[in-house]
């Protein structure tokens, strides 16, 4: 039961009182990779694509962009970037597990950072499309007795949308570490038997938290970052859509 | 010893309760479950739509996940934060 630690980001150091922390060390390091994997893949352009790399830019950016138009329409190709740049942050954060860093999505503040940014921008979109007072007015939507219940599914939005990123890598995280402790404790139990330093090898965590791994890391990952910018998507496209009413 | 009873109560309560909270996971499995069963009709209904289908499948999932999710982070701080939260009140 000794072996078993599920913990926080580590704090390094105090700047100013602030603490540093793994997740903010640990996203720059990804900002940086993604900074970049951009200049080399958009280094020398051609017109006529002689190189892979160019090929594996031009496809990364026509698949975003059908995605946006698929799901917000012509008028909004101008969240490309933003979606890509979600894309990309929170996939690659969250792929950091592989390497075994701490992946700064497993702390929570990342996640809702980016969704009070999305939270901000629905708002925004809101009040442009129907004016301040329409946008006050909508919360009265279908009568004043539902004031209540509409700023709370306001609210809701953002931290629905943190939590869900945030719970999925947490618990990826803490049913990894519960299952090797639990197979450290069945290889001492099952191979203990064996002679000297044989019997204190954990035999047992080769390769079965890999399979784990897979889905939990790779998977879940890939998933949770398609799943966030989908719903980014959605709500700002949803909010912009208002005006009809 | 009155101390350590009062411990012994809230190591307990915290222990049960993130236990308790866990039982929201049965709401999201079943309702993914049939949602992915849906979503095997439909495919097989019409096979030509399967792309669609299944990228609405992975959101409506992702979306029902989130009750599931919730008890998760509850059973989270119910573990980590509570006990120590309410041991420096003693």
């Amino acid at each position: 039961m000794d072996n078993i630690s599920i913990s926080g980001a580590k704090i390094y150091f105090y700047l100013f009182g602030v603490p540093i922390t793994e997740t903010q060390i640990n996203s720059l390091i990804v900002t940086a990779l993604l900074f970049g994997l951009c200049l080399f893949l958009t280094h020398g352009l051609k017109v006529r694509p002689t190189s892979k790399r160019q090929l594996v830019a031009e496809w990364i950016v026509e698949k975003v962009t059908n995605l946006v138009r698929d799901n917000m329409g012509e008028r909004f190709l101008g969240f490309v970037p933003f979606v890509a740049a979600i894309l990309g942050l929170s996939a690659c954060s969250s792929l950091l597990a592989l390497v075994a860093m701490y992946p700064p999505t497993a702390d929570l503040n990342t996640v809702l950072g980016w969704a009070l940014l999305v939270f901000v921008m629905i708002t925004y979109y809101k009040i442009r499309a129907n004016g301040p007072l329409g946008y006050l007015k909508g919360f009265t939507e279908p009568i004043f007795v539902f004031t209540p219940f509409n700023i709370l599914g306001e609210i809701a939005t953002p931290v629905s949308m943190a939590f869900r990123h945030f719970g999925n890598i947490v618990s990826g995280t803490v049913i990894s570490a519960l299952v090797y402790a639990a197979l450290a404790s069945l290889s001492t139990v099952l191979l203990g038997w064996l002679p000297g330093v044989l019997g204190k090898i954990p035999f047992l965590q080769i390769g079965i938290p890999a399979v784990l791994s897979i889905y939990f890391d790779l998977f879940s990952s890939c998933m949770q970052a398609f799943i966030f910018a989908m719903l980014t998507m959605l709500y700002i496209a949803g909010a912009a859509n208002t005006e009809e009413n | 010893m009155e101390i350590l009873t009062a411990k012994a109560i809230i190591m307990a309560g915290c222990a049960v309760g993130a236990g308790l909270a866990l039982i929201a996971g049965i709401g999201p499995g079943i309702g993914e479950g049939y949602a992915v069963g849906k979503a095997c009709e439909a495919i097989g209904r019409q096979p030509e739509c399967k792309s669609s289908v299944t990228s609405t499948m992975i959101l409506g999932c992702a979306i029902a996940e989130t009750t599931g999710i919730y008890g998760f982070v509850t059973g989270l701080l119910l573990m980590f934060l509570a006990p120590n939260l309410f041991l420096g009140k003693l």
